[in-house]
């Protein structure tokens, strides 16, 4: 795969004023290339390999309870990506930015710290469930933390995100919309008539593709004539910037300079997360595309969780320790699992509720 | 803890399957993310992937067995500390018994209500107090001045479509606004339907009150995903979390000698869809006060206003704040021999023929809809009992229309009080011609409502 440009050097000298946008357009890139990694603390760490950790031990145990039959329709797991949510969510100004992403979109929950409880319990279709049962794992909200959802229309949050900048410019209230999507979304068109709004009219929106690789079983290199998806935005004089998205530090430090951008009112950024999903696109994936040594080789050699675990370790954090962490983490999500299967489902009165919010 | 190690399903309908291979043998160690087995149907294959650690025990079902059900336990996992060749198999449970494997294991539907909701009852248009001065407005006045007062009243309300604010409205009804109210708050969008539709709805759950102008409904068939997935289904989805008080609104149905692709009715297709209000207006009082009720609204309002009636000069009552209710049909002429049962365009053509058979002896009493959902039809229920005859009005196709709705009420709910059958009046069957005369043979006038109401009256 092409390495973005390194430099401005590197680049093709300037032909044309057009071609003036060229430095802006690559220098997010520029900028995160001097200092690739963000200088977390070894308490900020810590927290960031328990909330990726979390993630990965929700999803196994979500898989499973998809495999028993608990959880129904579709379910998409986040395993893999987690350093893309908590990397990018752990820069975000709680009180003020908004979030919304598309199905898969239990990670992005948890990285909010809400309970996993009201999360399993909405995958298993409980009155307990953080809809009420009402949306299952792709309808996933929470207001209360400006998380807009859980869009199961591939593509529709990109526009619906655009909507949340909107808002957020319009009250000026300092906060910004992080949008993410997938390769596969990425070659939907109402994708660009987002970035060509959002750029014209310079809303505070971070468009995040979180390129696994994949678009349900087509690899990207069949689906998409520009596998650099950061480029995508250059039409429309969106920077882009392409992030290790296996590395949750990296894209913490992106996430740093994206904001920083959106927030001094330069407009939208695009970035594009490399990361991977080791489970199938949804739980009925027959896993015919790809071969178990490729998602063996990223596990072995790429892990983010194992990664993080190597500069823990590094920096003085004891293998015990790091046990204890896994085995409490294990714990909340038996404990929400059991939550989830013993929660009774809605009543029949719900069925008729909040189908409008006024009487008439 | 010894772990079962259960057949998993691949999909929720997954009875059985077969256990094609087991990749791991008795008393191996088995890491978080092995691949223990391998498990086919006919489908497809998974993998079979462990969620904890241990040292694999007894292997209960052996590779290649068909046919195994889901939820059978097909082999043990010892934990830390335990001897994986002493485990046990497990009682064998009968699958359909366990709770969750793929059933429902809650409520039992069959024993418990199912509420729907209550419509507010008896509400009416409020009174115009006496000696009110009625002035003469186009409908296009009536809707400019509904966004521009809300606009004054609510400062997250705001207008964003193509041409709404320099080119003052394709149609003219935005005029004025960027004057008062300035570029953030009316704002021009590029031709885009699909992106600012979702613009408009993300706008809304984001805490605004956008109203969202499509030069003509023919266009939102571009950004029909957002007013139906994102708008209208969101706040049930959300278990009432996430409301989406957006106004989708423009010209609806046919015009005149624009061809097939520029004329439609969308009514019925909006009124189908749980979630949505869709609001139809005839004359200037109704698009007024129904366009003001609609922008106040909690929830997503279409709201369908129609190019050949924009122009039309209506009696408006000049109050301070003119709002109507949301849901409540209006009957526009009273009668007792037939009822007419219209909305938007057609209205105007259903009065016609009532006066023309009042000419000829038959008292028609006209119904304007004015709201197609929550349609009200206690309204037409009534006005059924009182004339025993129904004839429904209606500019658009006649296959799955409103018309076809209203037909259905009647038989179920007004069966008794019926004495000839409920009979449609719409348009032709046909994409909307060019040439003159055949529009004109395509599309409803009043000459066939006459001849329909004379018909269901028996004097023909």
């Amino acid at each position: 795969m092409a390495k973005a440009p390194k430099s401005k050097a590197a680049a093709k000298a300037p032909k044309s004023p057009a071609e003036d946008t060229e430095f802006v357009l690559h220098s997010l890139q520029e900028e995160l290339e001097k200092k690739q990694r963000f200088d977390a603390s070894t308490d900020q760490m810590m927290h960031f390999y328990e909330q990726m950790l979390l993630i990965r031990r929700f999803e196994e145990r979500a898989g499973q309870l998809y495999g028993l039959g608990l959880i129904g329709g579709f379910c998409h797991l986040y395993i893999g990506q987690e350093a893309v949510a908590i990397g990018l969510q752990s820069a975000l100004d709680g009180d003020k930015d908004s979030v919304i992403t598309g199905y898969r979109d239990h990670g992005h929950m948890l990285a909010y710290g809400i309970d996993p409880k009201v999360i399993m319990a909405e995958l298993t279709g409980r009155e307990a469930g953080i809809s009420k049962g009402k949306g299952g794992s792709m309808h996933m909200f929470s207001t209360e933390h400006k998380f807009y959802g859980g869009h199961g229309i591939v593509g529709a949050q990109v526009a619906l995100g655009g909507g949340l900048a909107l808002a957020h410019q319009y009250n000026e209230d300092g906060g910004l919309c992080l949008a993410y999507f997938g390769d596969g979304a990425a070659n939907q068109g109402q994708v660009y008539e987002t970035f060509n709004m959002a750029a014209l009219w310079k809303l505070p929106i971070v468009f995040v593709i979180e390129n696994n690789q994949y678009a349900m079983g087509t690899a990207v290199s069949r689906s998409s004539a520009e596998t650099e998806f950061y480029r995508r935005g250059t039409a429309f004089r969106i920077p882009g910037m392409k992030v290790n998205g296996m590395d949750v530090l990296e894209v913490r430090q992106a996430a740093e300079i994206a904001f920083k951008h959106v927030r001094e009112g330069k407009g939208p950024v695009l970035m594009e997360c490399e990361t991977y999903r080791y489970r199938g696109h949804s739980m009925s994936d027959p896993a015919k595309y790809r071969t178990r040594e490729e998602v063996q080789d990223m596990k072995d050699h790429k892990d983010p969780i194992e990664g993080l675990k190597k500069v823990l370790m590094e920096n003085g954090a004891k293998e015990e320790d790091l046990k204890v962490i896994d085995k409490d983490i294990r714990k909340v999500v038996s404990e929400a699992a059991d939550f989830a299967e013993n929660s009774p489902e809605p009543e029949a009165s719900e069925l008729y509720t909040d189908v409008l919010v006024e009487e008439y | 803890m010894a772990i079962e190690l259960k057949m998993p399903a691949l999909s929720p309908t997954m009875e059985e399957g077969t256990l094609a291979k087991w990749l791991k043998s008795e008393g191996d160690a088995i890491e978080i993310g092995d691949i223990i087995a391998e498990i086919e149907t006919d489908k497809a294959t998974m993998e079979f992937e462990a969620v904890d650690e241990g040292t694999l025990g007894k292997i209960l079902v052996e590779e290649g067995t068909e046919g195994v059900k889901v939820g059978t336990v097909i082999a043990m996992l010892a934990g830390e500390g335990e001897d994986a060749s002493d485990l046990a198999a497990p009682e064998t449970a009968e699958v359909d018994a366990v709770l969750g494997e793929g059933k429902d294991v809650g409520q039992d539907a069959s024993e418990a209500e199912i509420t729907k909701p209550t419509r507010k009852a008896d509400v009416k248009d409020p009174e115009v107090p006496h000696g009110t001065n009625m002035a003469k407005v186009t409908v296009r006045e009536a809707l400019r001045d509904a966004m521009a007062e809300e606009m004054r009243r609510d400062e997250r309300v705001f207008v964003m479509g193509e041409e709404v604010a320099q080119y003052q409205g394709a149609y003219k009804v935005t005029q004025g606004l960027l004057d008062e109210f300035g570029p953030k708050r009316v704002i021009d969008t590029p031709i885009t339907e699909y992106g600012f539709a979702g613009i408009g709805a993300g706008a809304a759950m984001g805490g605004l009150r956008p109203v969202v102008e499509f030069m003509t409904f023919n266009f939102a068939m571009q950004a029909i995903d957002h007013i139906i997935n994102s708008a209208a289904k969101t706040n049930y989805m959300s278990g009432g979390q996430m409301r989406c008080p957006v106004v989708f609104r423009g010209p609806n149905g046919a015009a005149s000698r624009v061809g097939a692709q520029h004329s439609q009715n969308y009514g019925p297709w909006y009124a189908s869809v749980p979630g949505l209000i869709v609001i139809a207006p005839f004359d200037s009082s109704d698009a007024k006060g129904l366009l003001k009720a609609a922008i106040r609204c909690e929830d997503p309002v279409v709201f369908l206003e129609n190019e050949l009636v924009y122009g039309r000069t209506f009696e408006l009552p000049e109050l301070d704040d003119h709002v109507l209710p949301i849901g409540k049909a209006r009957i526009m002429r009273e009668g007792s021999d037939v009822t007419i049962v219209s909305y938007s365009i057609a209205v105007g053509l259903a009065l016609e023929a009532a006066e023309e058979l009042a000419g000829e002896g038959i008292d028609a009493e006209v119904i304007d809809l004015r709201t197609l959902r929550p349609l009200d039809k206690e309204a037409v229920l009534k006005s059924l009992a009182k004339t025993n005859r129904v004839v429904i009005a209606e500019e658009g196709w006649p296959t799955c229309s409103i018309a076809s709705e209203i037909t259905a009420i009647c038989m179920e709910e007004g069966f008794d009080h019926l004495d000839a059958p409920v009979t449609r009046v719409c348009n032709e069957d046909v994409p909307l011609p060019y040439a003159a005369n055949l529009e004109k043979m395509a599309l409803i006038d009043s000459a066939r409502i006459v001849e329909a109401a004379k018909k269901v009256c028996y004097r023909d």
